[in-house]
């Protein structure tokens, strides 16, 4: 084997703890290294070039570059070494920066450390073999999971790029938190109207099925072809057959149940269609308050449904959908802002959150567009708006901003002069967050045009005398406290991911981050992408985002989609566990340990033996530290290999 | 069945709140919980001593603390909650090693640690619980409207206290309603009454006093109910002040929480000590009690 080593500068990030020349010319030193230079930046254009170039003019048949984590630019050298015509598989790298000149200071050691790094991949690159990728075909559908803004997009990007789309919405009606909003910022135009027509585009779509009322049970299988079980929850009324004329919402007789789409300030039936533009617009039924459930008796909505839709012993039914990408667009929920016990949320029914003063805004809602406080129905003239509830706040556990309350709450307090003229609201703010197209111009008009008083300053307890609510806070640009008798006090209660988050990332086997947002495969570059590939993200799961950044990530999710099925097959990676036949007893103990279910078990001439199913192998390695018999071997990480590592380390 | 605890009146229970002390033994004696004297208990460590050195204020409270450890038991309820501040904070400030070796430095013997100071408040939720309070009843409070007023550093900082929400706390509520009063949703539970402003600043007390006396009456109280001989002292004793300072004219009765316990216990008068309280509460009470009966 004919060696070249490369050792990059990157800048000052390496050359400026290690001395690069140092390692290179040491690393001549090592068996079969024929060549060994550094070079500036290895990921550049010039870095790259200087590599094919040292490949064709020395006869190089393996590369080692010493430089940054392999988890970005791997995949950069391995292209570079394969455009010169060797196989991909015969580079390593070096981690030279994350685990030496970012770390340790002192240049001499980190010189020697490098060193000992570049002789341990050598040592690995003279047992690489080549490997060469297999293809497997692509199931050209894809799931999105959740039917709020964000799922909406992707799913409609999808569909109009030709591909047949599964969605699968929680709730009986897609349209999320935005269909429960009134207006959107910072344009103030009605927020059912511009999502009402996309709504219509999913159920009118022949590319897209639509899931309602459903959850993803489980998830099986791998990129191109994933197999998902959809459970599709018992509605107890038959979709086939119900109009949404709404008849049995106007006879059920459990009329005060807790509305869950009006944020549960106002009452609703126990068979229930969300609201008047619900896709699908189709009645549900909660067993929990309707009284054929809870007593035995009523069916009344079974008497008056024309289409005789009503099917009190429907059950959960598992339908599977076999997809070849998934994109995660499950959202966020709310904080809880009774855990907030200073400011009375939960206790005080005039302390209500931002969400549920949409509600009382939106035409739909309960009040029909009337702001009426919920305590006794009157209209309110002073509001208080308090933000960051929830947000921003380490003794809550939630020290993240929520990105968007500090525009909804400018435009709730403009909503508000609207509807009433006389009204005064009041903003308790920490610090205005309003970083986009038009965004700070629309707080300061809140300010300007629309007279509500920014107060900043953190409110320290909120409190009832008599009917009114009475804020207590600080100033802290006047540096007084500040008391305000209020009539509704509006919490802007912050963002956290939705319920059920964390066990839906385990069944996608995506990671998530300790308040349960799904992580991207990387933060700067590769936002809608995750570390499973085929798997996607758009919108809030993956942390707190406005209309246009979900918008703009349900886009980005589809054209990743897009570009995955634009081929026919797909590429597996070829470091894959490999049984070696001849010293597999066919014990089955990989087959118990390998959490993928890639190997199974099969019979050769009478004997049982293990089997990896290539396209399933995730390359984790755990097979290969369980078999007893050595008989099962990761490609491009075998025991001889890591063996080869630390024996020249050791000896080093 | 007899529960042990050590018990650590506090100066405050030996003259301005002996109310609140002889009220506090009746009620755990009638409750089955044994409270055991502390030998030659001293200062706590409280005022003045935690304002001018932490190490010497710690050192007053882990004297008692080790007192306690010599009888055997490993923790103590006291009805003040500055005493409870005072001993929570020196346990908490003794598990720095640098910090609890300059303590012992000042002590006989040293603190071995590991004693445990709640209030009678927590002693009564904690180890009588709210089935027993509720089934040793002899006269209901009922129709009596009380509002629970906790002071602002019964569960404050909540990290020390660890007892009850320390915004929305619930415990003296939920006793008394026990004992078949009928507790008002008071919102200035934790609310600062003045404390110690009494004699610098009066007016200041006047204010912070005057404020939690309005909002009681606001939401119907007949009396309010206190767990702190400092905040008992200020809406008691100087309620003329604040009606003088604000023009008001409160009657309120301020009773401890014990000794409204002590009724429901039909525990004898001397021991109840209404006597000793500004605000009598007797023709309060028993008008509530008769129109309920």
């Amino acid at each position: 084997m004919r060696i070249g080593v490369f050792v990059c500068h990157c800048g000052s990030n390496i050359e400026g703890t290690v001395d690069t020349a140092t390692v290179a010319k040491a690393s001549l030193d090592f068996p079969e290294v024929v060549y060994a230079t550094d070079t500036m930046y290895a990921c550049s254009e010039p870095g790259q070039d200087g590599i094919i170039q040292a490949i064709k003019d020395k006869n190089l048949t393996g590369v080692v570059v010493a430089s940054c984590t392999p988890r970005m630019h791997e995949p950069t050298f391995r292209r570079a070494v394969e455009r010169a015509g060797l196989n991909r598989f015969m580079f390593e790298m070096a981690n030279i920066r994350e685990h030496v000149s970012w770390i340790g200071r002192d240049r001499e050691a980190n010189t020697n450390k490098s060193v000992d790094l570049v002789r341990i991949a050598v040592e690995k690159l003279r047992r690489d073999a080549p490997l060469i990728p297999s293809k497997f075909s692509v199931n050209k559908r894809v799931m999105v999971i959740g039917g709020g803004v964000a799922g909406i997009q992707a799913a409609l990007d999808c569909a109009d790029g030709g591909l047949e789309v599964v969605l699968v919405e929680r709730e009986s009606s897609i349209g999320g938190k935005m269909a429960k909003l009134d207006k959107t910022f910072p344009t103030v135009d009605c927020s059912s109207c511009i999502l009402g027509p996309k709504m219509v585009d999913v159920a009118q779509h022949p590319n897209i099925t639509l899931h309602a009322y459903s959850e993803v049970d489980s998830i099986g299988g791998y990129v191109g072809n994933f197999q998902v079980q959809v459970k599709k929850r018992a509605t107890y009324v038959d979709w086939e057959l119900c109009t949404g004329c709404g008849a049995c919402m106007e006879k059920c007789p459990s009329k005060k149940n807790p509305d869950a789409f009006n944020e549960k300030i106002g009452p609703c039936t126990s068979i229930n269609i969300p609201f008047p533009q619900a896709i699908p617009k189709k009645a549900v039924i909660d067993p929990t308050t309707c009284r054929q459930f809870v007593k035995g008796k009523c069916g009344v909505c079974a008497k008056v449904c024309p289409t005789g839709a009503i099917k009190y012993d429907m059950t959960d039914e598992i339908v599977t959908e076999d997809v070849g990408a998934i994109v995660a667009a499950t959202g966020y929920d709310l904080f809880d802002i009774s855990k907030v016990t200073e400011y009375g949320g939960g206790r005080y029914p005039d302390v209500i959150t931002g969400l549920q003063y949409e509600r009382l805004l939106s035409a739909s809602g309960p009040t029909g567009g009337h702001i009426k406080r919920p305590s006794d129905g009157k209209e309110p003239k002073n509001i208080v708006f308090i933000q960051c509830v929830g947000s921003r706040d380490k003794s809550l556990d939630r020290p993240y901003c929520s990105g968007f309350c500090c525009m909804y709450t400018a435009k709730q307090t403009i909503l508000t002069k609207d509807h009433i003229p006389d009204s005064q609201s009041y903003v308790f703010y920490m610090d205005i967050r309003s970083p986009g197209k038009m965004y700070d111009e629309f707080t300061r008009r809140a300010m300007e045009e629309y007279g509500a008083r920014y107060i900043r300053g953190r409110v320290a307890m909120v409190y009832p005398k008599g009917d009114k609510m009475i804020v207590r806070g600080a100033d802290t640009l006047a540096g007084t406290q500040v008391e305000i008798e209020a009539d509704l006090v509006v919490l802007a209660a912050g963002a956290e991911a939705a319920k059920g988050a964390p066990q839906l990332a385990e069944k996608l086997r995506i990671s998530y981050d300790k308040y349960g947002f799904f992580m991207e495969s990387h933060p700067k570059l590769k936002p809608v992408e995750t570390n499973t590939a085929g798997v996607y993200l758009a919108g809030s799961c993956q942390g707190p985002k406005d209309i246009p950044q979900s918008v703009g990530q349900g886009s980005a999710a589809a054209a990743k989609v897009l570009a995955l099925f634009s081929k026919d097959m797909l590429e597996s990676d070829p470091q894959i566990s490999r049984v070696d036949i001849k010293r597999c007893v066919g014990c089955g103990k990989c087959i118990m340990t390998c959490p993928f279910k890639a190997i199974k078990e099969v019979e050769f001439r009478g004997q049982k033996k293990a089997e990896v199913i290539e396209t399933v192998c995730q390359g984790c390695g755990i097979c290969t530290s369980t078999c007893p018999q050595g008989a099962i071997q990761l490609s491009h990480f075998t025991d001889n290999q890591i063996l080869a590592e630390v024996n020249a380390l050791c000896q080093s | 069945m007899s529960e042990a605890i050590a018990y650590y009146p506090g100066c405050s229970g030996l003259g301005t709140s002996k109310e609140y002390d002889t009220s506090t033994r009746a009620v755990c004696a009638a409750l089955g919980l044994s409270l055991v004297d502390i030998p030659d208990w001293s200062c706590c460590g409280s005022s003045p001593a935690h304002t001018k050195d932490h190490v010497l204020s710690a050192a007053l409270a882990a004297r008692n603390l080790q007192l306690v450890s010599d009888m055997g038991l490993k923790a103590a309820a006291t009805p003040c909650p500055s005493c409870l501040t005072n001993l929570r904070t020196a346990n908490h400030r003794c598990e720095a090693a640098p910090f609890k070796a300059k303590v012992d430095k000042l002590l006989d013997d040293p603190y071995a640690g590991g004693v445990n100071a709640v209030s009678v408040l927590q002693a009564l939720t904690e180890m009588v619980g709210l089935d027993t309070v509720k089934s040793a009843v002899r006269t209901p409070l009922k129709g009596l409207k009380v509002a629970c007023y906790y002071g602002c550093i019964m569960n404050r900082p909540p990290e020390l206290m660890a007892f009850d929400d320390c915004e929305n706390p619930m415990a003296m509520d939920n006793i008394l309603a026990a004992m078949g009063a009928e507790v008002v949703p008071f919102p200035l539970k934790v609310e600062c009454c003045g404390a110690s402003y009494g004699i610098p600043r009066p007016d200041v007390v006047a204010k912070l006093s005057g404020k939690l006396l309005d909002a009681a009456v606001g939401v119907g109280a007949d009396m309010v109910a206190v767990a702190c001989p400092l905040c008992q002292m200020n809406l008691d004793l100087r309620q003329g002040q604040v009606n003088r300072a604000g023009g008001t004219n409160f009657r309120m009765p301020v009773p401890y929480f014990t000794q409204l316990m002590a009724v429901a216990l039909n525990i004898a008068d001397e021991e109840i000590g209404f006597s000793k309280l500004c605000v009598d509460p007797r023709p309060v009470l028993s008008k509530a009690l008769a129109v309920a009966d």
